[in-house]
């Protein structure tokens, strides 16, 4: 019964998603369809695993998770706080300090560019994760481990789109620039920095998503009793799925809020760019 | 002071990438055994300290360079462990790394072709469908923001207790990480026609299927080429990190995670090393292709 | 000789919503072109000259008056295929020869593979590009690249022939030497041709009929039937009569421009 409403509610949020889509454009109904997904996928969820008598340690109901959720919310901040802020936060400060600098030595000098740029092409595919369990030999099983991770694992995407967006200023800006006589340093603050912003972002983008993934999978390789990646190691063999469903929402709340965060950052830096005034 | 002529971009690039290269990698190979001297040295000590020797600095050197177990293995180490492990044992063997690699390999490869197959068919569903765009692409971007691979190991369990185990689940994981990318990029590329094009194929009163196949599919190629690299690596990722709670299963983040519970670092860097080369040679692969498809589609980008 | 209309537009009206309020692209426009006609429109920026050919050739809908094309709806036009379109820019596929460029309508349309050949080499010809076949459009210049786009607009029959500014991008003596072409081909071929330019030698040079218009809101100023005989070489744009037809048309953009 409870099974046939949910996919009833489904089939109707989608005749109504395909009406919004014969409308014109609107801010306000743009908002429906994404939400009337979501919801008919929570609804459809939370009816198949009570009809199906789906056990919970394959896959809890929404309802069960809320519960959890709400009822743990003094462990999940302390995780949070843990892995977020002091793992993923300060490991991408860290990380994005150091791309920063090498960036901008490398485009000072022109040999270390040629060297570092493709060796940071292939660090940046690689599976960095792997030296996670490295770092938490070497510095132990606190967060300074996780911040290492972290820190490498952003330091190569930022490094190379780093670079890419400083070579990116167009020849007449430069040639202005040099009629002016200006001096490196002016002509970087002036123009370069400025003109490479887009790409720079591109990548503090990217690594939002790489920074909360580093911090929780090292936690995986060790950690003090805190810890949202500690919590769904010991959680998940325990088979206390709600609890590992209820850390999950709490990284994908922590990570749309720091990606967020950074692209409220882009729209303040790069009002300017197509990209920001909407055209697409 | 000379200032390098940035409109001759090409010609910095194509000449003399081989020697800045090799230079870094020596010299990042000449610090790595310095900092070995420096992270294995305490131990050395220690040992030296317990047997009442004193060491000279050629003794602590050739030392560090050779521990069992040592905090930083020297690339000679690595190396070595690697041959031993690949070349000097049996491939079916669980003490062989070509044994955990492979297994890493086909979790990765079935992971990756299921979901870029289905990345590029929920990418073709957005672009020609206004309600899936409307309501599906908003998760998408938001799903790239959530770190979806720290639920891997989520997964695996649930999926084990209900009967799935080995490969598959792993698979999935990857096939999930992997799909991301590829249904972002093919939407970009699918969609990048420019407004001419667009309108040229309408005076033609093209079918919706004609503009897909001649214009949309042909434009997308370099779209498609970077979101296999990235949905590569991350099917990759995703294989390594699904196989840390398996417990027994075996591939490179088992090899990983055992080596870093019982201490044997050498496990660690060589698994390590070992993804990395696998990765690499993974993505060199998708990126002749690359080179060769798009050099005979005269769309270099 | 019967005059045909074929092309008949009917208080054409055009207006955009835009942030700063409505935007009157086209208003009460109204044209008769004949069969065989060579049409230019010539404007100022602004002017809709480009809009009104994009609504001939259904890429964007009037929101007021009624338009023809061949006694049909422009839609029907456009779904039997009854015209060809020159863009301002030659929009060649990069991955296709030049050849497989041409032949890329034929294939939608559904011409056989024989036919699609024949077509193609005598395109091909008629724009005095044959043995280009396996070029690729990098390998050619602006305006070879463009005749390309024409001789790919001529390869499947359509009486109509719709230019939006196809030479503006390339140099006055490339430009000489397509105008010389494009009427020949015009007289070889008797289509009917919608030119759109902005400049005015172009216009009356190929022109049986000058539409001048003027923008804000976009609209015509002036009809001008042009008395030069079809013989038209390039000297021709020094006699009395072409003069006098450039200095119609001048006073016709004067007249658009100082009513705003």
């Amino acid at each position: 019964m409870y099974f046939w409403a949910a996919i009833i509610f489904w089939i109707l949020a989608w005749l109504v998603n395909i009406w919004i889509s014969h409308q014109k454009e609107s801010r306000l109904l743009s908002l429906f369809p994404p939400v009337l997904f979501g919801v008919s996928i929570i609804f459809i969820w939370e009816s198949c695993v009570v009809t199906f008598n789906v056990s919970p340690v394959i896959l809890p109901p929404p309802s069960a998770i809320y519960v959890k959720f709400m009822s743990s919310i003094p462990i999940l901040w302390e995780d949070f706080v843990q892995t977020a802020i002091k793992g993923a936060l300060s490991g991408y400060l860290i990380g994005c300090v150091a791309a920063f600098i090498v960036s901008l030595i490398a485009d000072k000098f022109n040999f270390l560019e040629r060297g570092l740029l493709p060796i940071g092409n292939f660090l940046a595919a690689m599976p960095i994760i792997g030296i996670a369990p490295i770092l938490v030999m070497w510095y132990g099983y606190g967060w300074q481990s996780k911040a290492a991770v972290v820190a490498v694992m952003v330091f190569f995407p930022i490094l190379v789109n780093t670079v890419q967006g400083l070579k990116m200023s167009d020849q007449i800006h430069r040639d202005l620039m040099q009629t002016y006589n200006a001096s490196y340093l002016q002509t970087m603050m002036k123009l370069r920095l400025s003109t490479a912003m887009p790409f720079i972002f591109n990548g503090l983008k990217i690594c939002t998503t790489l920074a909360l993934i580093g911090a929780i999978v090292a936690e995986f390789f060790g950690s003090p009793i805190r810890g949202m990646g500690f919590r769904i190691s010991t959680e998940a063999p325990r088979f206390a799925l709600d609890m590992v469903w209820a850390e999950i929402t709490v990284a994908a709340m922590a990570g749309s809020l720091f990606y967020g965060g950074v692209v409220l950052l882009e729209k303040w830096i790069t009002f300017w760019h197509p990209s920001q005034r909407g055209k697409t | 002071m000379p200032v390098t002529p940035m409109n001759n971009r090409k010609l910095i690039w194509s000449e003399g990438k081989v020697v800045p290269v090799v230079s870094i990698i020596l010299f990042i190979v000449i610090i790595w055994y310095g900092f070995s001297v420096v992270l294995n040295a305490p131990w050395e000590y220690d040992k030296a300290k317990r047997s009442s020797i004193t060491l000279s600095k050629v003794e602590l050197i050739s030392n560090t360079w050779s521990q069992k177990r040592p905090k930083l293995p020297t690339p000679h180490q690595v190396t070595k462990e690697i041959w031993d492990t690949t070349v000097n044992k049996k491939v079916t063997s669980k003490r062989s790394l070509v044994y955990h690699g492979l297994i890493t390999f086909y979790e990765t490869i079935y992971g990756f072709v299921f979901g870029t197959c289905l990345g590029i068919l929920l990418a073709i569903g957005i672009v020609y469908n206004r309600a899936t765009a409307m309501s599906v692409m908003p998760w998408i971007i938001t799903s790239q923001t959530i770190p979806i691979l720290a639920i891997a190991p989520m997964i695996v369990v649930a999926l084990g207790s209900a009967g799935f185990s080995g490969l598959m689940p792993i698979a999935i994981i990857s096939m999930y990480l992997s799909f991301f990318p590829v249904v972002v990029g093919m939407v970009k590329g699918l969609k990048s026609p420019d407004q001419l094009e667009i309108d040229q194929m309408k005076t033609w009163s093209a079918s919706k299927f004609q503009v897909l196949h001649k214009l949309r599919a042909p434009r997308s190629m370099p779209y498609f080429f970077t979101s296999l690299k990235l949905g590569m690596a991350a099917s990759l990722v995703g294989a390594i990190v699904g196989e840390l709670p398996s417990g027994g299963g075996g591939g490179l983040g088992f090899r990983m995670l055992s080596g870093s519970t019982f201490g044997n670092t050498l496990h660690i860097w060589s698994g390590l090393f070992s993804a990395a080369i696998l990765a690499g040679t993974l993505i060199a692969i998708i990126g002749v292709i690359q080179k060769i498809v798009l050099k005979r589609m005269s769309l270099e980008m | 000789m019967t005059q045909s209309n074929v092309i008949s537009v009917s208080d054409l009206d055009l207006t955009f919503e835009t942030n700063d309020g409505p935007v009157h692209a086209l208003r009460n426009v109204n044209l008769e072109i004949n069969k065989g006609d060579f049409v230019s429109f010539i404007g100022p920026s602004g002017c809709g000259k480009t809009t009104l050919l994009r609504v001939l050739a259904d890429l964007d809908e009037p929101t007021g008056g009624i338009v023809t094309v061949n006694g049909v709806s422009p839609r029907e036009a456009r779904e039997s295929r009854s015209y060809g379109y020159v863009f301002q820019a030659a929009g060649l596929y990069p991955w296709r020869t030049i050849a497989a460029n041409v032949k890329l309508p034929l294939e939608i349309m559904g011409y056989t593979k024989t036919e699609q050949a024949e077509r193609v080499k005598k395109v091909l010809d008629l724009v005095e590009l044959s043995g280009f076949e396996k070029k690729f459009p990098w390998q050619l210049s602006g305006g070879m690249q463009q005749r390309v786009s024409i001789a790919r607009a001529l390869a499947f029959d359509a009486d109509i022939l719709f230019m939006d500014e196809p030479f503006g991008a390339l140099d006055e003596i490339v430009r000489d030497h397509l105008n010389e072409q494009l009427l020949k081909l015009w007289d070889s071929t008797n289509k009917t041709i919608c030119f759109v330019t902005h400049s005015i030698p172009e216009a009356v040079y190929l022109s049986t009929k000058i539409v001048v218009m003027s923008p804000r809101p976009g609209r015509i100023i002036d009809v001008i039937d042009s008395n030069l005989p079809s013989e038209r070489p390039l000297e021709i744009r020094d006699s009395k009569e072409f003069i006098e037809i450039s200095q119609r048309v001048r006073e016709g953009l004067r007249a658009g421009h100082t009513d705003e």
